[in-house]
């Protein structure tokens, strides 16, 4: 088990350094010079050619490269060539508000998704089972940014409910509360239909195995046998699931979090590609990237720890 | 008196364009101390009667007619929950393939517990189910409570579903080919474990399976099925030494461990069963049997003698 998430956190590691030159491949192949972008057209020369210094364009682009990888292991992501902050406390600074929209959007999704899909196994073939199906496919089809531009119309602009923009005040749990409704659930209908299906899919399969057959013939009640039972061998494929998911969540929070104006790393992101603030940029899709691998390599040990077959094949 | 009956039972399958007539009016009765052997081919119904005793009849299936008594309860006419109450509590079952019987996710002792706590939660601890372990040879019981399903061998597996079914001492044991996924060494372990259970149980057990050694071993009683019904039904010795439906004869001489040596081919029945969907008039037995003759496309006369019923026009109980 150890062995293995070593091997998994190398493997993270190298994948982190191919994103990185990747990134550092774009930033020079897009036109336009970083320096006089940033400066405007009525920059001179030397003022130009200071900047590039100091952001190291002058250098070599592999001596960039190694620079920019020996400052990330010291744990310096860069300086935002604007406002001269550390990038890495940008991050910091408005991370945890996309994290929290991440987690209750995914959150809300898991457990209505897997409400439905039960729902969807035990009254199966019923006209509640079909209506589930259209309205799951529904929702998946809208894009997380109409669902937000429409929530954000009926219940902050026409019901005057939910506030519009922001995260909430600062140290007010109620206001912080209320500012997440909204984007929590534009970015995550899409997935409670998404997982719902996953589930009764999943769900259909374990429901026809013999130990549920075993089950039933022990005298179990139905509704024990699926949440008890089948749920927990179900719930396994839809883990690695939900940490892919944790990605495009993460994306689509760009989107929402623009429509509510709510600081995070999407509109941390979007103002820096606007400006050409390479620094910011290539720091946020480092840490998002090293963020997503995290993720993805704890759903892996929690599958191993949820499933016994699998932590023995890991085990070796 | 008997613990469970089956009259005139019927069970068919739904099929595209028609039905599969899987159980036709099977009658069978077994009381307590007393084991029942159903044999018979494989697609000749003997799963399917099992599944209906139990009332989990596979989607598609449907009782077409007859009555199911439990200790003299209409099993079939009680209320869903009321049926879910006598399974595993008065009727307990053993399933063919101890592999895929067990939920891989969760441990032996959390899925015995889960059995009991469907019942009574409040009569039976660890220290009961281990015990029960011990009596069915399980080595170490409480280690084993702890291990998952992929841990153990089939034949342990085995045995753990053999504990799990006599836990809570239901009146009626149903094995449904409990040897026939093992190994040649454990179907022998799992056969001794049975044979020893019979002194120590007092309810009535009912063994479904393909296998003459099993029933010869194990039963009493044996009925074998053809086509879906009961052809023949004896005590196990008079059956065995004194055959008298033709098709019990032809199944007796196919049995490896009866063939005489030198002879250099193993003797099959010809023919094949016929389509349950569009049975033939009168016997089912007519187009492989060797003793055919015009009576046999009439509707088929049920011979009664001491302890045997015989299903043929041709031969007598």
């Amino acid at each position: 088990m150890l062995a293995y998430a070593i091997r998994r956190l190398g493997l993270s590691v190298l994948i982190l350094i191919v994103v990185m030159t990747a990134m550092y491949g774009m930033v020079f192949l897009v036109p336009g010079d970083p320096a006089s972008l940033a400066l405007g057209p009525r920059a001179t020369p030397e003022l130009k050619e200071a900047l590039r210094e100091r952001m190291g364009l002058d250098q070599p682009i592999l001596t960039q490269i190694l620079y920019f990888f020996g400052n990330v292991l010291q744990g310096d992501l860069g300086i935002d060539v604007w406002s001269k902050r550390p990038v890495l406390e940008q991050i910091l600074e408005v991370f945890p508000n996309t994290l929290i929209l991440g987690v209750v959007a995914l959150g809300w999704a898991l457990v209505m998704g897997i409400l439905l899909g039960c729902a969807a196994v035990v009254w199966r073939d019923s006209w509640a089972d079909r209506l589930l199906g259209v309205l799951s496919v529904s929702v998946i089809s809208v894009p997380s940014f109409v669902v937000a531009i429409y929530a954000l119309i009926v219940f902050a602009v026409w019901l005057n409910w939910l506030p519009a923009i922001g995260a909430g005040e600062a140290g007010d749990l109620g206001s912080q509360i209320r500012a997440l409704i909204l984007p929590a659930f534009a970015v995550g209908i899409g997935w409670v239909g998404y997982l719902a299906r996953l589930i009764r899919a999943s769900m259909l399969e374990v429901m026809e195995a013999p130990h549920i057959r075993t089950a039933r013939a022990f005298g179990m009640r139905e509704r024990d046998i699926v949440f008890r039972h089948a749920l927990r061998v179900a719930i396994v494929p839809t883990i690695s699931i939900l940490a892919v998911g944790f990605g495009s969540i993460l994306s689509s929070a760009v989107f929402v979090e623009s429509v509510f104006s709510r600081p995070g790393i999407g509109t941390l992101i979007t103002g820096a590609v606007e400006k050409r603030n390479y620094p910011v940029v290539m720091g946020t899709v480092l840490f998002m990237t090293g963020f997503y691998l995290l993720v993805v390599t704890a759903a892996d040990l929690l599958i191993a720890r949820l499933d016994p077959r699998v932590r023995d094949v890991l085990r070796g | 008196m008997s613990v469970l009956s089956v009259e005139d039972l019927s069970v068919s399958y739904r099929i595209p364009g028609g039905r599969l007539r899987a159980v036709r009016d099977v009658s069978l009765s077994v009381g307590r101390g007393e084991v029942l052997g159903i044999m018979g081919e494989s697609g000749c119904g003997k799963s399917t009667l099992a599944a209906a005793m139990i009332g989990l009849l596979p989607a598609g299936a449907s009782v077409d007619g007859g009555v199911i008594r439990l200790n003299g309860a209409d099993m079939l006419r009680l209320p869903v929950d009321e049926q879910r109450r006598l399974r595993g509590q008065s009727v307990a079952m053993v399933f063919q393939d101890p592999m895929t019987a067990f939920n891989p996710v969760l441990t032996i002792g959390r899925q015995l517990a889960d059995f009991i706590g469907a019942h009574d939660a409040a009569r039976h601890n660890r220290a009961d189910i281990a015990a029960m372990l011990e009596k069915v040879g399980i080595p170490d019981p409480a280690r084993c409570l702890g291990r998952y399903p992929h841990e153990l061998s089939g034949g342990m597996r085995q045995r753990v579903a053999i504990a799990a079914a006599l836990l809570m001492q239901p009146d009626v044991l149903i094995a449904d080919e409990p040897t026939t996924a093992l190994d040649v060494t454990m179907e022998a372990q799992i056969i001794h474990l049975l044979r020893d259970l019979r002194t120590s149980f007092d309810g009535a057990i009912v063994i479904v399976t393909h296998h003459l050694g099993v029933i010869a071993e194990l039963c009493d009683r044996v009925a074998v099925m053809y086509a879906g019904e009961v052809v023949e039904e004896a005590a196990v010795d008079a059956l065995f030494h004194d055959p008298r439906h033709p098709y019990t004869r032809a199944l007796l001489s196919c049995d490896p461990a009866v063939v005489q040596p030198g002879i250099g081919h193993l003797p099959t029945i010809g023919g094949r069963i016929p389509d349950l969907s569009a049975l033939p008039p009168g016997c089912a037995f007519a187009a492989r049997c060797a003793m055919t003759d015009a009576t046999c496309a009439s509707p088929v006369p049920r011979h009664r003698a001491a302890g045997r019923s015989v299903l043929c026009h041709r031969s007598k109980a």
